[in-house]
């Protein structure tokens, strides 16, 4: 030991920084010890549990409609579909077919609810590399679909607009009108993002070759959504297992190959592109017809498990129902991507610049609650 | 006690009439020091409030709008409250490095002021070293940033002023030889005499190509001297909170905000001087008005300040590793070079002039 | 690949089913369910990972359970190539110290999720790389998701 610090006039030692719970990079309250030499990390241990609330335990105690409004503070960027996946769930253990008019609907509104997360992440993303003004532009067109989503659901984040069996009630009468007048608007602001954002040189450099993963590695940490498409590995799960209107719409996955922070934003930014022709494909005949099926005021799953699985802005959304027959769940698992995707911070920024991880963990898009659950 | 002061010619034969010599110098100087404070302050309040109102135009707000006619009282407020703050710190903070550090960063801001023709006549310090003066300063000012950093026992704010340190280092190189280059053309640091040259003709036109490739790199690397975005890692809020003044509150706090922005000023400031030829009007349209230099300087400058705020408002920010290699293997080299071909075209005479 | 199909590969595997108490179910549940003796549970996953027939490389869900008089965990895999799925069961009757092998090896993956099953549940997992709590806190007492456990305090029991 004595003849190594002997050898190197300048010893360098490692040290410890928190980088969280209160960090403006980590979205949230999430606690990220790192241990870095310099500005070179050597390790990141995520801390996580500053806003666990035990969801699992909660819904063991609660009924089924009551579930739904648990589920919208799992990763309320995506409460519309988080709602969806559990209704689903328990649509598929009743074996109840719900009207096409609400599987289109819901289609849309999942889809506006993917734009409007990305928007947000969007921003954000400029903003944890320094670009504070796509901020503004992000929110600003989010702002748009929080009030559609305001008039037809009565709420801007928690939506709850779905129950078992189909939506609370019927669509605003300036829902079609007004998701078609945002599409109009989006489709000329988003070349605006790129102009802002994507093609800037600085950027580019930023995010180029950052945060690399790898399709095998994608596959083994079990990412999901745009982190695992970014690295080639066909991962959405609305083409591999389609759930309500999906089956009647043609889209492409966003697939990128490189595996960086850059292949993941061009994944996110293709995904709008997406989400845009799917609800034109679906706005203009929203099938009439009933916005419910009946069930029972209490429901009683049949004994047994079910899962469901949705593909939420950030990617797989999982609920696992296990039941017994009674009016709650025996035990309901949330497998939420995000932890899946936090399990591979450590893996895709050692020996990267403190700057690297903060952008390679903007492309992972974590929202903290859905971690906490 | 020969300092020139240019300033006002009257006041000073006044002094020196009805008091005795040593008395009058430190009454002049103490006076000087009070315009110059006021100036001080008003520019750095009004540029705060310049730079939110171009943020917010940037980003599809209003900015401040509430207090005062169109927001103008806004950062006046601010100052109000940060005075009124209580001064928080660290508990093992190094106290004497920790108090001295904002003082350092403030007054070297303030010193550079003294040396910039604001118009004829308008300088407190006309010194014959004017260009390395304002160079020399600027590297002082670091030590403040260094101190804060590094006394206020934060790690965050320990990565800030070594990248701080880092940067101020690097980029210096540039400033300095983007500024000698143009003082191969002008044969002279001192800022009036840069600013008689002019007269035929601003720098950026004589100087031509090599001219234009030092105002860019001077622009470049000023910017990165006043820790701004697109080169603002020192403070860089979204990896390191807040960087070196994350301990920092109040009035302490202000002082780094403050000479933030008179930095900005006196950049853009020193720009104008060396390439735009500082209160020169343009095509010599107001000759004949002498007192509208400085409307003209404050135009000027202004206009660059908004350039770099242009910057700020819509660049992401570098990685530490890049912007070493920006300066260390782009920069530097081409300075270099510009350096060459500068002397080259000042000894076959190509310059331009009118 | 059908789940019958799935039920033969495996069983081929154990050539003594009852020895390692290999059972298959498809009731009241969507997806063939395999249970198995915990001390056969690492081999059977590393045969379902590497087994280029079944080929099981993504684990997409790791749930623990508290099945009453046992403790549990049920593993969800899907084969990214063939995309079939199958759940994988294992149960022990030690509520005290149950303790399973980690599948970390095999996918990365489960290394965060086996540790929520530890803070919740009190499951340990064998040859895990770092198995400390993840949510709760490093002085929390008790498994808050067993049925068993109790809060007079933070908890609302209906």
């Amino acid at each position: 030991m004595e003849t190594a610090i002997l050898k190197s006039p300048f010893k360098s030692e490692e040290y410890f920084v928190n980088m969280g719970p209160q960090h403006p990079a980590t979205h949230g309250v999430l606690r990220l010890l790192l241990t870095i030499d310099g500005e070179v990390i050597k390790k990141v241990e995520p801390d996580l549990g500053y806003i666990h609330r035990s969801i699992e335990k909660m819904c063991e105690r609660d009924s089924y409609q009551q579930i739904i409004h648990l589920t919208d503070r799992l990763d309320y960027l995506s409460a519309h579909i988080n709602n969806e996946a559990v209704c689903l769930a328990v649509e598929n253990a009743l074996e109840l077919e719900v009207p096409e008019r609400v599987k289109v609907i819901r289609t849309i509104l999942d889809e506006l609810t993917r734009i409007a997360s990305h928007c947000l992440w969007w921003g954000v993303m400029g903003m944890d590399v320094g670009a504070l003004t796509t901020y503004f532009y992000g929110f600003r067109d989010r702002e748009l679909i929080n009030d559609i989503f305001e008039e037809t659901c009565g709420a801007r984040l928690t939506m709850n607009y779905n129950v078992p069996g189909g939506l609370r009630h019927d669509i605003h009468p300036n829902f079609v009108k007004r998701v078609k007048d945002f599409v109009a608007h989006f489709k000329t602001k988003l070349p605006e993002y790129d102009r802002l954002l994507t093609g800037n040189i600085i950027f580019q450099k930023r995010t180029k070759g950052v945060g690399v993963l790898s399709k095998e590695d994608a596959i083994a940490y079990g990412a999901s959504g745009p982190v695992g498409r970014g690295s080639g590995y066909s991962c959405d799960v609305r083409i591999h297992h389609p759930y309500s209107a999906l089956h009647k719409v043609n889209f492409n996955e966003a697939l990128q190959t490189a595996g960086d922070a850059f292949a993941r934003y061009q994944v996110r930014i293709q995904e709008m592109w997406e989400s845009l022709s799917i609800i034109e494909q679906l706005i203009d005949d929203i099938p009439e017809g009933a916005i419910q099926v009946a069930t029972d005021a209490v429901i009683k799953l049949p004994k047994g498990e079910f899962y469901q699985k949705v593909e939420t802005a950030r990617g797989e959304l999982g609920v696992f129902i296990i039941s017994t027959g009674t009016k709650n769940p025996y035990r309901l698992k949330l497998r939420s991507p995000g932890l899946s995707n936090l399990s591979l911070l450590n893996h895709i920024t050692v020996g990267s610049k403190i700057g690297d991880l903060v952008a390679a963990m903007a492309t992972l898009d974590l929202v903290i609650p859905d971690i906490d659950r | 006690m020969n300092i020139p002061l240019n300033i006002s010619g009257p006041l000073h034969n006044w002094l020196f009439a009805i008091l005795p010599p040593a008395a009058a110098g430190i009454f002049e100087m103490v006076i000087m020091a009070l315009v110059y404070l006021a100036i001080f302050a008003v520019a750095g309040l009004f540029l705060v409030l310049l730079e939110r109102k171009v943020a917010a135009w940037f980003q599809l707000r209003l900015g401040p709008n509430r207090v005062g006619y169109f927001g103008l009282m806004q950062t006046m407020a601010d100052a109000l409250k940060l005075v009124s703050k209580e001064l928080t710190g660290t508990e093992k903070a190094d106290k004497f490095l920790y108090n001295l550090a904002p003082y350092f960063v403030i007054i070297t801001a303030l010193m550079a002021l003294a040396v910039i023709p604001f118009s004829s006549g308008f300088q407190a310090f006309d010194i014959n070293i004017g260009v390395f003066f304002i160079i020399a300063l600027s590297s002082i000012g670091v030590i403040g940033i260094l101190l804060a950093g590094w006394s206020s026992n934060n790690k965050f704010a320990m990565i800030g002023a070594m990248r701080s340190g880092v940067q101020t280092i690097s980029y210096e190189l540039s400033v300095g030889l983007s500024l000698l280059t143009m003082i191969l053309l002008t044969g002279t640091p001192q800022l009036s005499g840069i600013v008689e040259v002019q007269k035929n003709g601003w720098l950026i036109v004589q100087g031509h190509i090599p001219a234009l490739i030092a105002f860019m790199i001077y622009m470049i690397a000023g910017t990165a001297e006043t820790n701004r975005a697109p080169f603002d890692l020192v403070e860089a809020e979204s990896e390191l909170g807040a960087g070196f003044h994350t301990e920092y509150s109040g009035m302490k706090f202000a002082y780094f905000f403050l000479a933030e922005f008179i930095n900005m000023f006196i950049i853009a400031a020193v720009a104008v001087t060396v390439f735009f030829g500082a209160w020169l009007s343009p095509f010599g349209i107001t000759e004949s008005i002498p007192w509208l230099g400085v409307f003209w300087f404050l135009a000027k400058t202004l206009a660059i300040v908004f350039l770099m705020m242009w910057f700020r408002w819509t660049f992401p920010r570098l990685r530490v590793d890049q912007l070493l290699k920006l300066e260390w293997k782009y920069l530097l080299p081409l300075n270099l070079m510009n350096i060459v071909l500068m002397a080259l075209i000042v000894w076959l005479n190509l310059t331009i002039q009118f | 690949m059908t789940n019958e199909a799935l039920q033969y590969v495996i069983s081929d595997w154990f050539p003594e089913p009852e020895a390692v108490k290999l059972q298959f179910t498809q009731e009241g549940t969507q997806f063939l369910t395999v249970s198995i003796e915990a001390d056969n549970l690492h081999e059977l996953m590393w045969l379902l990972k590497h087994n280029k027939e079944t080929c099981f490389d993504y684990l997409f869900c790791l749930t623990g359970v508290d099945w009453g008089k046992e403790l549990g965990v049920v593993y969800h895999l899907e084969s990214t190539v063939h995309r079939h799925i199958v759940v994988v069961k294992v149960n022990t009757t030690d509520r005290d110290t149950p303790c399973f092998d980690t599948v970390s090896d095999i996918w990365p993956t489960a290394e965060f999720h086996e540790r929520e099953v530890y803070d919740f549940f009190g499951i340990q997992f064998h040859n895990h790389p770092n198995l400390k709590k993840l949510f709760l806190p490093e002085e929390w007492e008790g498994f808050p998701l067993r049925k068993d456990y109790a809060d007079d305090v933070n908890m609302i029991v209906k």
